[in-house]
């Protein structure tokens, strides 16, 4: 348990935010107050990060991060680069542990557990927290294997349970149709679109609580593009998502929240119609309406 | 005339005799690349026609049983490629079996684990390795590691495994040191750089984001490697390891020092052996006649036996690589 000090909790008050993270660690719930209807919206937290301070070594990449992830609902994070939206995100599933000289104080509880804490299981959290990349990602092996790997990490299945497994991540991921007839070849060999969407599948197939998406689309034609953000869209109903991005209308599609960063802080955080309609802040609104840098 | 025409003359002339200058300038370095490039067809062919001519009264003396006959006997003029052979392959597989999971280890721990700060001194070191030459590893191996080897780890592994069935034939003989135990060591030692060097450079180029993907999944470092660097450079592996082999079976020098030129074909890798190559290295200097003919036929197949490997390697290659690419659709 980390011990603000004044100064600290000074900082985080500087930074404005609507949605207050005051969160116990055992209930995980939030008021949320949101400015534009003033009606108490009570939501379920998946994820709850308080005073998040991240360094690159001697350089601040992340400052005094507050805020809370709502579970089974889909948070955008927008920014210029170099904000620290991926920073930010990769911190979720402690990525930047394989990094030496890399580190994040502060605290992110999910169930009750400080993320952030040394003693968990990095190996565990990842389990439970899946990650899609800016680019695909297939492992050099078949559909099938792509898949079955990372359940095989946790779960001692039979070769039936398996292929149950399999389809059904290959059809929540909307590539059953398109590959059923080919789960030997190589996941190397599909299109862009469909590796994308092979990633997303072994993602789901390990049954995380929260999926963090890393800019999902940028290397896709627009096509692929609509096609995972449906997707992200029919997720939201059984993961809690995160996701980075450049395309603010893709955004303005997806999510249900939308975080605005810049220089490594939280500038504004609110229902994403609020951030894109009428913003509070004047650098959120120079930057959805292009006016920026 | 005025003017402006003079200088346009004069640069027209100028660029005219660039043209010409480039024009033969490209006409040399045609030919000089064309030759350059012909140079090793030459050569080879020169090096196979040479090997052919000379090996010839010895195949046809013994024809087919030359490859079998384990003989070598200058007394009696008669000879067979059969211990040499052995010992060559013999030798081989002992560097590899000692020569692959080291290098593996190392690249692992150079491109995986180890901080910066011993990145580079390690990897340093690995490439001196590969720059001694043969000879000093013969003269370490001789002066140094098999005095030490038959005092200190020869008696223990003959009275801990010589017990064992089938194997324990393999750990038996006398501890003098010098032995094909000895020198498929010294081998292993020696083409450690070579697979170490090659093996870190291709783990080095999996993609970042291909290995945050697995950690992502929650994969541990072990699992990283096994699971997705291994199958992504697993051509570039097996190029490194054939490299190794290629090395192995032409060593020299080294194996000359250690091996301790018997003609023997036993079980115990104790016993002193023979290569191709150390019974070309010992026996050219006194040899004529047929017995020089066969000396040149063992070259010949040493030639093969290496052609075959790499030939082998490249196959394998292009295997792997169709299957990694898979069939596009």
């Amino acid at each position: 348990m980390t011990t603000m000090t004044t100064g600290e909790q000074d900082a985080a008050k500087s930074v404005t935010f609507n949605m207050s993270a005051a969160v116990s660690n055992t209930a995980q719930r939030e008021t949320i107050e949101s400015k534009t209807d003033g009606i108490r919206h009570v939501l379920n937290v998946k994820m709850a990060i308080r005073n998040l301070n991240f360094f690159y070594g001697k350089f601040q990449g992340l400052h005094s991060i507050n805020m809370g992830i709502p579970a089974n609902q889909v948070t955008a994070f927008i920014g210029p680069s170099g904000c620290g939206k991926s920073t930010l995100l990769r911190t979720f599933n402690r990525m930047y542990d394989l990094y030496p000289g890399q580190h994040a104080e502060g605290e992110i509880v999910m169930d009750g557990q400080n993320i952030l804490s040394k003693g968990i299981d990095l190996n565990m959290l990842r389990a439970q927290i899946g990650m899609v990349f800016q680019k695909p990602t297939p492992f050099p092996m078949s559909i099938y294997d792509n898949i079955a790997f990372g359940v095989k990490l946790y779960e001692n299945f039979g070769k039936a349970e398996m292929d149950e497994r399999v389809e059904w991540s290959l059809r929540k991921a909307a590539l059953w149709d398109e590959v059923k007839d080919k789960l030997k070849q190589s996941g190397m060999a599909l299109s862009g679109g469909q590796q994308q969407r092979l990633c997303i599948a072994r993602t789901i197939a390990v049954r995380p609580k929260v999926i963090l998406f890393d800019e999902p689309t940028s290397a896709l034609d627009p096509i692929s593009t609509l096609k995972i953000e449906e997707l992200i869209h029919e997720l939201k109903g059984e993961f809690t998502i995160a996701i980075v991005t450049h395309n603010m209308q893709q955004a303005a599609r997806v999510s249900d929240y939308t975080a605005f960063m810049y220089l490594g802080k939280l500038v504004e955080y609110d229902h994403t119609d609020v951030i894109f309609t009428h913003p509070d802040r004047k650098e959120t609104e120079d930057y959805i309406t292009g006016r920026f840098g | 005339m005025s003017t402006p025409t003079n200088t346009g003359d004069a640069s027209a002339s100028y660029y005219e005799r660039a043209r010409l200058w480039g024009l033969w300038g490209d006409r040399l370095f045609k030919g000089l690349s064309v030759f350059f490039g012909l140079l090793v067809l030459l050569i080879i062919a020169g090096i196979i026609i040479m090997l052919l001519i000379g090996a010839m009264p010895a195949l046809q003396q013994f024809g087919f049983s030359f490859l079998t006959n384990a003989e070598w006997d200058p007394v009696n003029d008669e000879y067979g490629a059969l211990v040499p052979m052995v010992g060559t392959l013999v030798s081989a597989l002992i560097a590899m079996l000692i020569g692959v999971p080291v290098s593996f280890g190392i690249a692992l721990f150079l491109t995986q684990m180890a901080p910066d700060w011993i990145k580079r001194p390690v990897g340093t070191a690995i490439e001196l390795l590969a720059a001694i030459p043969s000879i000093i590893y013969g003269m370490w191996g001789l002066f140094f590691f098999a005095p030490f080897f038959a005092d200190h780890i020869q008696p223990w592994m003959t009275s801990n495994l010589g017990g064992i069935p089938l194997i324990g034939a393999l750990f038996q003989g006398p501890p003098i040191g010098v032995s094909m135990f000895t020198a498929g060591v010294i081998l292993g030692i020696m083409i450690i750089p070579f697979i170490a060097s090659v093996m870190r450079d291709v783990f080095e180029i999996v993609p970042q984001v291909l290995k945050e993907s697995a950690y992502g999944m929650g994969c541990t470092t072990w699992e990283v490697v096994w699971n997705v660097v291994l199958p992504y450079t697993k051509a570039g592996v097996v190029g490194g390891i054939m490299l190794g082999l290629g090395r192995a079976l032409g060593e020299t020098m080294a194996v000359t020092f250690v091996i301790g030129n018997a003609h023997n074909l036993t079980w115990g890798l104790f016993n002193p052996g023979n290569t191709i190559a150390s019974t070309l290295a010992n026996e050219f200097n006194e040899a004529s006649g047929l017995q020089i003919s066969s000396l040149i036929a063992l070259g010949l197949i040493l030639f093969i036996v290496t052609f075959i490997v790499l030939s082998l390697s490249k196959w394998m290659l292009v295997k792997l690589g169709e299957r990694q690419e898979g069939k596009k659709t």
